[in-house]
């Protein structure tokens, strides 16, 4: 590389960083201020990788029950769905998403319990989950809890669901966790595995997929109770405003709607819509 | 401040990635040093063999290749490594894993040991009738293998560290154990910053130890 083309990729390289911090610069005042008040925008946190909660489809646009339930609140709070900009809250970095600022809220299968009501303030609960079991249609041998102690189950890396197994549910299974549910899934299909477990409603947005209907079917045991509430900052103002908008959702039927929608498809025999501020243990 | 950290095994997850640390580490010794043999032989086969694994396999993923295993190996394939239960599989299967692609590192420090040895000493040994095995036995990799201690230190600390790539597999090590403290504490800085230090540990009088072992050890020219 001759000295000329060396100050060029220099000024090349130079642009591109300047440019890269003007943009995260825009990025910061568009999403933190925005509580409401004379900022139309407003930002919410979901899961992008499960099928009926939160699902970032190939075309950009969102699905699932979380972003049913968070497009409703922003509608209540005085935001168009257009108006609402979707970040990815992964489970590990919720609490600090919400300190910082970066989000609003997050409606992300965010199990309220003590440790993270320390860090954030939960409204709702808006959905009662259960962690289940989703195994092969045509597997007949499991049919109580305690069937799956000399199974073979599988579930995510470090997550609750697989904890519980260890733990609480069946300390004799043989646990696999993976990194994600898909993997697991691949296990189901072929065998390998006998049973998926984690909350119901993300086991009945799976089974609902277009390419695993009719395939898998739900245990319905009820191994522990999750109250998915909506995560805001704590103290803001926010919680009250959003438990009077879940309030109203049920109210009116959306609720009830939003979630035949998003879970119908698996036989998934929901929970009556949780009373505000009634946390099931 | 700390007492969120009782009820998890730390020591247990930390002694199983000393566990898959060592195993691997002489696994991939033991292959890598199998390869630089291959890579500098004169059987062409060989040679081609040994540039083409060191080739695909260093620029294969680590992450890839580790999940490989237990989806294309395990569950696709049915090669359990001779375990019944998944603890067992799981953690031979991410043995295998990292050792396939720590040899590939460590094909390459061990090949540029050999190239420290001056040619002179390879046509002499020849002269007197040794074959390529026993040169290469007698002569060579003795010298090559007290150069190349300080890049292979290198390779080992790598090695430490990706053994967590094993959680992806459920591979029951420290780096599991920090994403179930996570999960359960929303503590993610403090919990974070433990198992940095803990890493530390591990890696810190590795490269001391290992360092001053190269100095002494070195073959002076």
């Amino acid at each position: 590389m001759n000295p000329r083309k060396l100050t060029k990729a220099g000024v090349a390289a130079a642009a591109a960083l300047a440019l890269s911090f003007s943009v995260a610069g825009c990025g910061d005042d568009g999403g933190g201020g925005g509580t409401g008040g004379d900022n139309e925008k407003i930002t919410v946190g979901i899961k992008f990788d499960q099928p009926g909660l939160g699902l970032k489809t190939p075309d950009g646009t969102y699905t699932g029950f979380d972003v049913d339930v968070a497009t409703y609140v922003a509608k209540e709070l005085g935001h168009d769905p257009g108006d609402i900009e979707w970040k990815e809250a992964k489970s590990a970095d919720r609490e600090t998403m919400l300190q910082r600022g970066d989000v609003d809220f997050i409606t992300a299968s965010y199990s309220i319990n003590d440790e993270r009501a320390e860090k954030v303030d939960f409204a709702g609960p808006y959905l009662l989950a259960h962690q289940d079991v989703l195994i092969r249609a045509d597997d007949n041998s499991i049919t109580k809890p305690s069937d799956l102690n000399n199974k073979k189950l599988c579930s995510v890396t470090g997550s609750t669901s697989a904890q519980n197994i260890k733990t609480k549910v069946a300390p004799e299974a043989q646990l696999q966790e993976y990194g994600g549910y898909s993997e697991c899934l691949t296990g189901l299909e072929n065998g390998v595995i006998d049973a998926l477990t984690t909350d119901d409603s993300i086991l009945a947005g799976y089974a609902a997929q277009e390419e695993f209907k009719g395939k898998f079917k739900l245990g319905g045991f009820k191994l522990s109770n999750e109250n998915y509430g909506i995560g805001v900052q704590k103290g803001s103002e926010l919680k009250a405003q959003i438990n009077t908008a879940l309030e109203k959702m049920v109210a009116d039927g959306s609720w009830e709607q939003a979630v035949k929608k998003n879970f119908g498809p698996a036989g998934y025999k929901n929970e009556p819509p949780p009373k505000i501020g009634e946390i099931v243990r | 401040m700390f007492d969120f950290l009782e009820g998890y095994d730390l020591l247990g997850a930390f002694w199983v990635t000393v566990q898959l640390t060592v195993i691997s580490a002489i696994g991939s010794l033991i292959w890598g040093t199998l390869l630089a043999a291959m890579r500098v032989s004169p059987v062409p086969l060989m040679r081609g063999f040994g540039t083409a694994y060191v080739n695909v396999v260093r620029n294969i993923p680590l992450t890839v290749i580790i999940v490989f295993t237990s989806l294309g190996l395990f569950q696709t394939l049915g090669v359990s490594m001779g375990a019944k239960d998944f603890t067992t599989i799981n953690f031979r299967l991410a043995v295998l894993g990292l050792i396939a692609y720590t040899a590939a590192f460590v094909c390459e420090a061990v090949r540029s040991g050999i190239n420290t040895v001056p040619v002179g000493q390879v046509e002499a040994a020849r002269a007197i009738g040794l074959d390529f095995p026993q040169v290469l036995r007698l002569i060579v990799l003795p010298q090559a293998f007290r150069s190349v201690v300080g890049p292979l230190a290198n390779v080992l600390i790598a090695l430490t560290k990706n053994t967590t790539v094993a959680a992806a597999i459920g591979v029951g090590e420290a780096a599991l154990l920090m994403r179930e403290m996570i999960e359960n504490e929303a503590q993610l800085i403090l919990i974070s910053v433990i198992f940095a230090v803990g890493f530390i540990c591990l890696t810190l009088p590795t490269g001391l130890l290992l360092g001053r072992l190269s100095k002494k050890v070195a073959v002076k020219r």
